[in-house]
């Protein structure tokens, strides 16, 4: 028995054609595709047997999870998600136990070389990974045995794809993002979640094109990663205008200027919230009025305090910018040069006065 | 008019070549722009103008000029370095490096005469001497760093190929946020350099008189003539 294509299972739950259709245009824009690829996707998505999925779930909080069922797209999360949860993922999956794992390791065994594996969460590495176990076995063991037999290996969300806060300052139990672990290629999706459109984007690519869209050097993909959310932000002519707000409730707040010097991390952060948004194009939070907090970088909990341009320095509490130890660095160092100065005239008072007195006399007798 | 000569004669020598002097001026005029513009961009001053976003492009310009002044610094920093190459003795790269026994035990007289001054009297050099020679070594490592991680920062809103030779700098800081605040906090290296440089010049001219400081406008300086027949 084939498994059924995308389309198959859509008509199966009672969809129509043109259900259908305006699916995979939507598909198609969110995969960054033109229009006249829409009939490909089409013919992949009727033709093709869905590809099996896996999604593991390890150290992590399931935001990734949450944000992908909100998807702009209905059929998304109906179809896509309901499939993928035919296979495993632990928190949609009906199975549960023995026969949760026997159905992991069936789709393992049966697809073998042609399964999508999603990962949800980092890893923890120390005390041999007992800080995350499944059925009795450290998450590093169920990744690898899952990474060895994925036709494509995708990190959900900031903690996959960069370690998120199980990674922040002191890392506990050393907490690793996949592409660590892995010596394979690993598409990292990073956000704290990633934005659903962006996930069904890349799924989408995937099962359309069987393989990865095109990565950065860091392994996001360019169409969603490419820009800062700065260079996105409805915000930005008061940017360059300098307007900035300065206080949460200032009158500058009230008219909607620029929020960088309340420590916006959209200057620095690569993702599509100005472009996509949220909840279906509703808001991100810029337009709410809040900063970026740069949820996509790596180490951004460690990059504080959020409502600061510039991250604490290290080593001299949350408070002390580098500007602060700078400035008392310059204090110490003009005082040092004053206190020189003086104690030059003191000690070199006679080398001083010997030069003067060598100087030349010119005496005019006229 | 009769002239009495109580002094010991003194030599003028050719120290600082043309292309030294400008890349000093340039250099320096180069880096108090980047210095105020770079703390403008990390603490813009808040306006509240009810004027519409499009009247103004105030902080636009501000990163404007900083790119511009980041542009010169760069090309001057190299020329400079080419300079290193083929200039007179005084100019050239090997002499930032303490090597030979002499040069360090130099690096310590300058230590212990001019800056704790254990020592009551002033022991001139021509050129630069070997502290401050190595101080420059280090500024010329701030100046590749901050050129690096600018560029590298720069790299995400230009199109130029310069930029784009530094797109590899953010990944090994661990991103733009990180970058930045490399960047940010290497600036008060350039501050605390340019006060005690001044300083320093000031303090040598004042306790030698040998035309230090002007040595950087005209590129003489004065020895005696004794002590070069002593070093020659
Ligand atoms: C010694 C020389 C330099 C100093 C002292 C300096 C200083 C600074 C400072 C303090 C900032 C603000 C960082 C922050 O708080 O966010 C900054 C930003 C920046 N600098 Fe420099 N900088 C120097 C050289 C350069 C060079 C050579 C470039 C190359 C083009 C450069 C490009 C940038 C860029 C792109 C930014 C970010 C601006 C923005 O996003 O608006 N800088 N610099
Ligand atoms: S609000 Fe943030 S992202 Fe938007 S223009 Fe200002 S600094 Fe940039």
């Amino acid at each position: 028995m084939t498994d059924p294509s995308i389309w198959g299972i859509m008509a199966q739950k009672g969809y129509s054609r043109r259900d259908f259709l305006q699916f995979c245009t939507y598909a198609a824009a969110l995969s960054g595709l033109q229009s006249n690829a829409v009939a490909e996707v089409a013919q992949q998505f009727t033709t093709k047997p869905r590809p099996p999925v896996v999604w593991l779930h390890f150290q992590e909080c399931t935001c990734c999870s949450e944000s992908f069922i909100r998807a702009s797209h209905p059929i998304v999360a109906d179809v896509l998600l309901d499939t993928l949860s035919l296979d495993y993922t632990e928190t949609l999956q009906a199975a549960a136990g023995h026969q949760a794992e026997a159905c992991l390791h069936e789709t393992m065994r049966d697809h073998h070389g042609d399964y999508i594996l999603l990962v949800e969460g980092s890893v923890p590495m120390s005390a041999d990974g007992v800080y995350c176990t499944i059925g009795g076995r450290s998450a590093e063991d169920i990744l690898k045995e899952a990474a060895e037999g994925a036709a494509a290996i995708v990190a959900w969300g900031s903690c996959a794809s960069n370690g998120c806060i199980q990674a922040a300052r002191p890392n506990p139990t050393n907490a690793t993002p996949i592409h660590k672990i892995l010596n394979r290629p690993v598409i990292n999706v990073p956000g704290c979640p990633p934005i659903a459109d962006v996930m069904t984007g890349v799924v989408t690519h995937l099962l359309v094109y069987g393989r990865a869209p095109e990565l950065d050097s860091r392994g996001r993909p360019r169409s969603f990663y490419g820009r800062r959310v700065h260079d996105t932000c409805y915000r930005r002519p008061y940017y360059d205008a300098g307007l900035f707000v300065a206080s949460w409730d200032d009158e500058n707040a009230r008219r909607g200027y620029c929020l960088y010097k309340m420590g916006c991390r959209g200057p620095v952060t690569y993702n599509a919230c100005g472009v996509t948004k949220w909840n279906e194009g509703t808001s991100f939070p810029i337009q709410s009025g809040h900063g970026c907090i740069g949820c996509s970088e790596a180490g951004f909990w460690d990059n504080g305090p959020f409502y600061q341009h510039l991250a604490a320095f290290p080593g001299f509490g949350i408070e002390a910018t580098a500007d602060k130890v700078g400035t008392v660095a310059t204090v110490a160092t003009a005082g040092a040069l004053g206190a020189h100065a003086v104690w030059t005239n003191v000690r070199k008072h006679k080398a001083i006065k010997a030069t003067i007195d060598e100087s030349v006399n010119v005496t005019s007798d006229s | 008019m009769s002239i009495t000569l109580t002094s010991p004669s003194y030599k003028r020598i050719y120290v600082w070549e043309i292309p030294v002097r400008l890349f000093h001026w340039l250099n320096a005029a180069s880096l108090i722009v980047l210095m105020a513009t770079g703390y403008l961009i990390g603490h813009p001053a808040t306006l509240s103008h009810s004027a519409e976003a499009y009247q103004q492009y105030w902080f636009g310009n501000v990163r404007f000029i900083h790119f511009v002044a980041g542009y010169v610094f760069m090309l001057n920093l190299l020329i400079r370095f080419y300079w290193g190459l083929v200039g007179n003795r005084y100019a050239r790269l090997r002499t930032f490096f303490p090597k030979t026994k002499a040069e360090i035990r130099e690096l310590w007289e300058v230590l212990r005469v001019d800056i704790f001054e254990f020592d009551r009297t002033a022991h001139p050099t021509v050129g630069h001497n070997q502290l401050a020679s190595l101080s420059y070594l280090i500024l010329f490592v701030f100046s590749v760093f901050q050129i690096a991680t600018g560029f590298g920062l720069y790299a995400a809103m230009s199109d130029g190929w310069v930029a784009s030779l530094f797109g590899w700098v953010v990944p090994v800081l661990g991103g733009d946020g990180a970058t930045r605040v490399w960047h940010h906090g290497a600036m008060w290296f350039f501050v605390l350099f340019t006060l005690v440089h001044i300083y320093i010049v000031a303090y040598h001219d004042y306790v030698e008189g040998r035309g230090t400081t002007s040595s950087m406008v005209g590129g003489w300086k004065f020895e005696r003539e004794d002590v070069l027949d002593r070093k020659d």
